[in-house]
């Protein structure tokens, strides 16, 4: 059963991804994306992840994609040709990115055992106690710095857009 | 195989029982919105239809029923035809996890059964949050698949609109969450009991009340409805992103309409006003009668839902619309500190006073 949840999601996260960069209408990509993004929660529900799953929805296709679908509205970018101009990059990218894929699949597949028995020791610790509450220690005792450091980096790029949408502001004061 | 097709036999009828209590109400709402203003307009509202005009939303249903389907020279058809179903299906997919009636479990054929829940999900409220940011693909792919001026420009505002009063409502909800310890609706619920000083409305260590003001405007805001209908502003953008439709495309969007107006009022109904609990404890059945608790829990629910459905029409019947750029001012600069105090206030409270 769970096999088969995951084959139907990574399938159609495959599917929908590669729709996101063939399609020629951009509104049309965007919707691939936001397909994209349901089945990716549907992934971490798989996992018993479930607050991770509400979270990804919420933020890339609540928020994300929304101002994505902003601009592409305001630009009015009609079935725009240079999008498609970028193969020879695009093909390097990809021939790298795969070789990779292959090659942590090939040492998966080595060490078989130990990979399977890492994931029912994790399990059973979720489905003892909360999804959030789990997530919400973690993240306050375990990570606690890098948590800090990622909200700080946060607060500089807030501080940094409304200078920047305020730039004419600034410079008519000076 | 057979105890899953089971469940499933009874998940799809609690489903359909939802279902149609919700379009139940869409309907007494389509006719009640208009007797409620005529009667504060000291008007008599629709009488024609039946006695009293109770029968009007049946006529309305069956004309649009057989309205022509028009879809406009150069439309995108199929986001035109896509964006209906993208509005409607997350206003009505929220309802399953909001407990209508008490926690109890019934058995049906061996199996145990929540009859007032479809399903007890332990992350409720994210739920709902993420499915109504959803609903908001509808409304913009709508008024950008028209191919109108009109539309687009409603779609644009709609899109900025709904990304910022969610906010306010993400953020009003935290208050909540922190007193009860949990995002699940029937957990929520629960922590509420007893007398009705234990809502989170009123209930110590912090009272919610200014999350509550933040969340009933907010949700007034996020429904497209007066005085915040800046997406559909008739005199300024003919019908804002629906302009273009006709048939049952528009009546899907004012199905969805209601139905959002429904789900936020169950919502704010479960989180600060104690959902099903009565307002003291003798208002319920309890005693030789504890086992009809259900009923007066269910009655309780429906009271709370359609005093919010009521504030949605007393608000229309008396604000005039606001300006585009006020909207987008009280929404970021008024609304937004006030939430996020709150959560401050309330944090400090539940640390200092944990319940």
């Amino acid at each position: 059963m769970a096999t088969l949840f995951f084959s139907y999601f990574s399938g159609v996260i495959v599917l929908a991804s590669i729709l996101v960069v063939a399609l020629r209408n951009p509104v049309h990509s965007a919707l691939a994306l936001l397909i994209m993004f349901f089945h990716v929660a549907g992934l971490y529900i798989t996992l018993h992840a479930e607050f991770l799953a509400a979270v990804q929805i919420i933020v890339y296709a609540g928020a994300i994609l929304v101002l994505y679908l902003f601009v592409v509205m305001l630009l009015n970018v009609k079935r725009d040709e240079h999008y498609h101009a970028q193969y020879p990059l695009g093909a390097v990218l990809g021939v790298t990115i795969l070789t990779e894929a292959l090659l942590l699949i090939v040492q998966h597949s080595f060490s078989k055992e130990t990979a399977t028995a890492d994931l029912g020791a994790t399990d059973g610790k979720q489905v003892l106690e909360g999804n959030t509450e789990t997530i919400g220690e973690a993240l306050y005792s375990t990570y606690l710095f890098s948590f800090e450091v990622a909200s700080l980096i946060l607060l500089v790029a807030m501080i940094g857009a409304i200078i920047l949408a305020k730039r004419d502001l600034f410079e008519a004061r000076n | 195989m057979t105890e899953i097709g089971l469940r499933a036999v009874i998940s799809l009828a609690q489903i359909a029982a939802v279902m149609g209590v919700v379009m139940l109400t869409v309907m007494i709402l389509t006719l009640a919105e208009r007797k409620v203003l005529g009667w504060m307009q000291d008007r008599m509202g629709p009488m024609e239809v039946g006695p009293y005009g109770i029968l009007q939303p049946i006529a309305d249903g069956l004309k649009l029923f057989f309205k022509e389907d028009i879809v406009p020279a150069g439309a995108n058809k199929f986001l035109f035809s896509l964006a209906p179903i993208l509005a409607l299906v997350p206003a009505l997919i929220g309802f399953a996890v909001i407990p209508f009636g008490p926690n109890d479990t019934i058995e049906v054929f061996g199996l145990q059964i929540k009859p007032f829940i479809v399903s007890d999900i332990n992350i409720g409220i994210l739920y709902i949050l993420a499915f109504t940011s959803i609903g908001a693909y509808g409304i913009i792919l709508g008024g950008w698949a028209s191919n109108s001026k009109y539309s687009l420009l409603g779609g644009l505002r709609s899109a900025a609109q709904i990304i910022s009063y969610e906010l306010n409502v993400g953020l009003a909800i935290v208050g909540v969450i922190l007193l009860s310890g949990s995002l699940s609706l029937v957990k929520i619920t629960e922590a509420q009991s007893g007398w009705f000083w234990n809502w989170f409305v009123i209930a110590l260590p912090f009272p919610q009340i200014f999350a509550f003001v933040v969340y009933v405007i907010s949700s007034v805001a996020e429904t497209n409805r007066l005085p915040f209908d800046l997406p559909e502003a008739e005199s300024e953008l003919v019908a804002g992103f629906f302009t273009e439709y006709s048939g049952m495309r528009f009546a899907f969007f004012f199905i969805a309409e209601y139905a959002n107006m429904i789900l936020v009022s169950c919502i704010a109904a479960i989180l600060f006003l104690g959902g099903w609990n009565a307002p003291a404890p003798f208002l319920q059945f309890n005693g030789s009668l504890a086992n009809l608790a259900w009923l007066s829990g269910i009655f309780w629910f429906t009271v709370k839902v359609y005093f919010f459905l009521f504030l949605f029409f007393w608000i229309r019947a008396t604000l005039p619309r606001l300006r585009y750029d006020q909207l987008m001012r009280f929404g970021w600069k008024v609304m937004l500190p006030i939430a996020l105090a709150n959560i401050l206030i309330t944090s400090i409270a539940a640390y200092l006073f944990p319940r």
